[in-house]
This record gives structure tokens, C-alpha cells and sequence, in this order.
């Protein structure tokens, strides 16, 4: 046999002291002509401060609706979702106190094209009604985080996909969340920027110390970056299991060359495709 | 690049092409001036009409009219349009009326515009308004309307206002459009105003073609429609320059300000 036997992949959820994001019997339907279609079930999940977490599961899997359930886009037809301790939601009704802990990421980027990079950067500072000085400030700290300093000033169409994905990231993080949510953030990009881009986020992960909840479909992407993969099965979405990836911090791009980063990937391609 | 200047040379030839076809026509068929006067007869009656002081009182209130019934056209349109564009239900309810209106022929209206409003420019006025509007506030429910869902997603999870997303998202993503609608606005205006001036007053370009026909000077007439063909187009340019200030981001000012 071979060592990916080794490998920690769990059923079950352990229930954390304080975490950040509490999942409780998440449910989802949908209503069609004729009949309810029931997307995602008996989501359960505590997610701990500080902790990358990835969702991880073939298309159909409800794993982007999940992450909008956790960002408070989609009400969830049953279950609750508490953000540090606080309900996402009261009857109808988003909760504003665990909505501004939270940003978000799309697989666009979605800029504005009438705001410049650092206007969008900015805009979530605006809403909030940070004066214009300080949050202008703030963006061209965060274009040199994400690393585009020098960018402030074009419009978004003058950019590359990757550049505009990391004013997106950037534009996330300008309000400090707790909470980063990412769906599919890099898929629409090209292999050598998703590589650069995986480095960029584990780095920026590290130096802001948020949570972050990751959509993929890449095995690789998903063992790179996570503490811990939710693996999820299709029809209706529901959670397989959790892996932890014990792999030391900050990972490099060679890492994935290494028998331990292999054996996660073949876990997880092996029990992937069992769902085939 | 040949693409480039081709234009620039091709466009003046061809009108000068045209110009040469005309008098060619007129001179070579013997065409009565009554009927259609030569470019050169054209050209000099214009100059003509252009030595007159009240020619100028008749263009002042020519683009008085469309400039003033353009602006009110523009921004009650703009008004009527977002509201309409945010309130669905407001506009599924009042679609069937701006449809009716929309489709009816507002030029029938100079009589009644006339009896409320006088023969002066006033009546003028309100009627360019009424034909500019539609189009300004039609163009802007749709640009609200087609604000990319990607987007919306966007000002949802920044938990913004109504308020907030409408002042920056829908009204900047309606911008193109409105411009769009405020370039045929214009047009109708112009016309608004010198049809309305055709049918009742005693000011005005239109006005001048009508009372230079009635005085059998068909040469003096084709002079004042090109003095109103001049006046639109530096109208319809003015607006459509106004595209470069108010959206420098949209991509067809960046395409048209590269080729």
C-alpha cells in the first residue's frame, strides 16, 4: 500500500471553543416549476480564527453556495451561520455587525470600470464614510501589499486579469475584515499567475492574520494553501471530509514536488473521484 | 497606419464629390432654381442671410428653444429614469402609458402646446423637451437596469445602501447610456424646435424657412436649411464631446481617442 493511507481525512467536525465562522445544519433549496431541488445539506462547521480553510468538490457540489451563504449574498433555506459569534442573519434581515467583518472575493474581479484601481480599492472606505485622504491613504498601502504600486491611477480595462485580481483582493481587505471569502479567485487566470498569485495570498494570509474561506476546484490550489480541506459531494452537496494539511509554513511553489504534498493530492483526487 | 488618415481625406473628397454632382445636375439638366438651386447660388445666399443682424436674433432663438427644451428634456429625464429604473413595480405599472406616449406622434401636439403656451418660444420649448425626453429617460432605465449581476454581488457584500448603490454603481453604469440617449435627445430637439417654429411664431430658423418659401425664395430656403443642418451638427458634436469628460473610463472614448 502506499503512504497516502497516512494521510488524516476526517468525517466528522470537531466543535472549536471561539471560531470565527459557525456553520449549523446549513440547508439550501431550491424551487423549480415542479419540484424542490435541495443543493446543499447537513452543513455543520466550526472554522477557527486564523484558519485557511478550502472548499473543495467537483461542480455541482454547492460549494459556491456555500461560500454566499457564508457571506451573507444568500439567505440559507435552513440552518445558521454565526460570524464571531453573531448571527448573519435575524428573520430577513442581514446583520450589519457580521456583515462589516467580512470581504469578499469573486472569480472576476468585478473593479468598477469608472473607478480607478485605487477609487475601487477605496470604495468599500467610502461607503463606511472614511474621509477621502484616509482611505486614498489606505489604498496605496494596500497596492503595495497586493503588490501593484504604481497602478493607482489607471482604470481597471488598463490592467491584466492577474493585476485586477489582486485590486480586488486588495479592495477586500481594505476594511480590515476578520473574514476573507474567496470563490474560485484565480480560476479565471493562467497557471504560472495562478502559482504567483497561490505565493501572494499565503503571504498575505500571513501578515493580516484574517480567516479565510477558499472556493476551488484545483486539488493543487487547495493542498497549497489550506490548514484545512472541506471536501464536499455533489447531488445534493453535503460535506465528505476534512483533511488537515500538516504541511510547515510559508510554503513554496517546490513543495509541491514533495512526497507529503503528493500523498494529500492523491487522497483527495482518489476520494474525488469515487463520487464519478 | 493607412486606416488611420484615410478617413480624414476620404470624407472631405467625398463631399466635395457630392457638391460636384449637384451643380453638374443642375447645370447640365437646366434645373430651375425654383426647384433645386445650384451649391454656388446656395453659397452665396447664405452669406447673405449671414450679413443680415437679424438672421443672428433668428439663430439666438433658434438654439435658445432646442438648447433650454435639451437641458429639461435631460434632466427630467434622468430623474424620471432612475426612479423608474429602481422602482420596478412603478414601472411595470406605468410601462403601457410611456409606451402610448412614446409611440404617439408629438408633433401633433403644436396646436395645443401653442393655445397653452403662446406662439412665442415657449411653446418651442416645451415641445423640443417632450420629444428629447424619451429617449434621455428610456436610455437610463436601461443602463440601471444593466448593471452586471457581478457587480450588484459586489455592493451586496459591502452591505451598501440603496442610496449608496445608486450613486455609485447604477447612475455611473447609466452614464454611457444617458449620453447615447442625450445624443439622439438632441437631435430631436433641434428638430422640435424648428418644426414647432414651422407651424406657429414669427421667430426663428424654421420660422425663416417657411416665410423665405412664402416669398418664392427656394435659394434663400435651401440657405437657411444649411445654416439649421450647421447648427445641428455643432449641437450634436457638443454632446457628443461631452462623452470624453463625463466617462474618460468608458472604452469607446479610449478606442476612439487611440485609432
Amino acid at each position: 500500500m502506499t503512504s497516502h493511507d497516512s494521510v488524516a481525512q476526517t468525517p466528522v467536525t470537531r466543535a472549536l471553543p471561539d471560531p470565527m465562522i459557525r456553520l449549523t445544519d446549513v440547508e439550501q433549496r431550491y424551487k423549480t416549476r415542479d419540484h424542490d431541488v435541495l443543493a446543499l445539506t447537513d452543513v455543520t462547521l466550526d472554522i477557527g480564527k486564523g484558519e485557511f480553510l478550502v472548499l473543495l468538490g467537483p461542480s455541482g457540489c454547492g460549494k459556491t453556495t456555500l461560500l454566499r451563504i457564508i457571506a451573507g449574498l444568500l439567505q440559507s433555506t435552513g440552518g445558521e451561520v454565526k460570524i464571531d459569534g453573531t448571527p448573519l442573519w435575524t428573520k430577513n434581515t442581514r446583520n450589519d455587525t457580521a456583515m462589516q467583518e467580512l470581504g469578499v472575493v469573486f472569480q472576476e474581479a468585478n473593479l468598477f470600470p469608472w473607478m480607478t484601481i485605487e477609487q475601487n480599492i477605496a470604495l468599500p472606505l467610502k461607503l463606511r464614510g472614511v474621509g477621502k485622504a484616509e482611505r486614498l491613504a489606505r489604498a496605496r498601502e494596500l497596492c503595495a501589499t497586493v503588490g501593484i504600486s504604481g497602478f493607482e491611477k489607471r482604470w481597471p480595462r488598463q490592467l491584466s486579469g492577474g493585476m485586477r485580481q489582486r485590486a480586488a483582493i486588495a479592495r477586500a481587505l481594505s476594511t480590515r475584515p476578520k473574514i476573507l471569502l474567496m470563490d474560485e479567485p484565480f480560476g479565471a487566470l493562467d497557471a504560472m499567475t495562478r502559482d504567483a498569485m497561490n505565493l501572494e495570498l499565503q503571504r498575505i494570509w500571513m501578515e493580516t492574520g484574517c480567516t479565510v474561506v477558499l472556493v476551488t476546484h484545483s486539488i493543487r490550489e487547495a493542498v497549497f494553501l489550506a490548514d484545512r480541506v472541506l471536501l464536499l459531494s455533489p447531488r445534493p452537496g453535503r460535506m465528505d471530509t476534512l483533511t488537515e494539511i500538516e504541511i510547515d509554513r510559508p510554503r513554496t511553489t517546490y513543495v509541491q514536488s514533495s512526497p507529503e504534498f503528493q500523498n494529500y493530492e492523491l487522497a483527495l483526487r482518489q476520494r474525488l473521484d469515487s463520487f464519478a | 497606419m493607412l486606416g488611420k488618415y484615410a478617413s480624414w481625406i476620404a470624407t472631405p473628397l467625398l463631399l466635395v464629390l457630392l457638391v460636384l454632382i449637384w451643380e453638374a445636375y443642375v447645370t447640365i439638366f437646366d434645373v430651375s432654381p425654383f426647384i433645386l438651386p445650384g451649391p454656388g447660388a446656395v453659397w452665396d445666399a447664405t452669406l447673405v442671410l449671414l450679413s443680415e443682424p437679424k438672421t443672428y436674433s433668428h439663430i439666438g432663438i433658434t438654439v435658445y428653444e432646442t438648447v433650454v427644451g435639451f437641458l429639461l428634456a435631460v434632466v427630467i429625464g434622468i430623474v424620471f429614469g432612475g426612479v423608474l429604473g429602481k422602482i420596478r413595480w412603478l414601472e411595470r405599472t406605468l410601462n403601457p402609458l410611456i409606451v402610448g406616449l412614446q409611440v404617439m406622434p408629438k408633433v401633433a401636439l403644436i396646436p395645443l402646446f401653442i393655445v397653452w403656451f403662446g406662439f412665442g418660444p415657449t411653446s418651442k420649448v416645451v415641445l423640443a423637451a417632450v420629444i428629447a425626453f424619451f429617449p434621455i429617460m428610456t436610455n437610463t432605465i436601461l443602463g440601471i437596469k444593466s448593471v452586471e449581476s457581478g457587480h450588484r454581488d459586489v455592493m451586496l457584500a459591502l452591505n451598501a445602501s440603496r442610496w449608496q448603490t445608486f450613486r455609485d454603481v447604477e447612475l455611473q453604469n447609466a452614464l454611457p447610456f444617458i449620453l447615447t440617449g442625450m445624443e439622439v435627445g438632441i437631435v430631436l430637439a433641434t428638430i422640435g424646435a424648428i418644426v414647432g417654429e414651422y407651424l406657429g411664431g414669427s421667430q426663428g430658423l424654421g420660422y425663416m424657412a417657411v416665410a423665405t418659401l412664402n416669398a418664392f425664395d427656394v435659394t434663400s430656403m435651401f440657405g437657411v436649411i444649411f445654416l439649421l443642418t450647421i447648427l445641428g451638427l455643432i449641437l450634436y458634436f457638443a454632446v457628443v464631446m461631452l462623452r470624453r469628460y463625463v466617462t474618460p473610463w468608458h472604452e469607446a472614448v479610449a478606442s476612439a481617442r487611440d485609432s
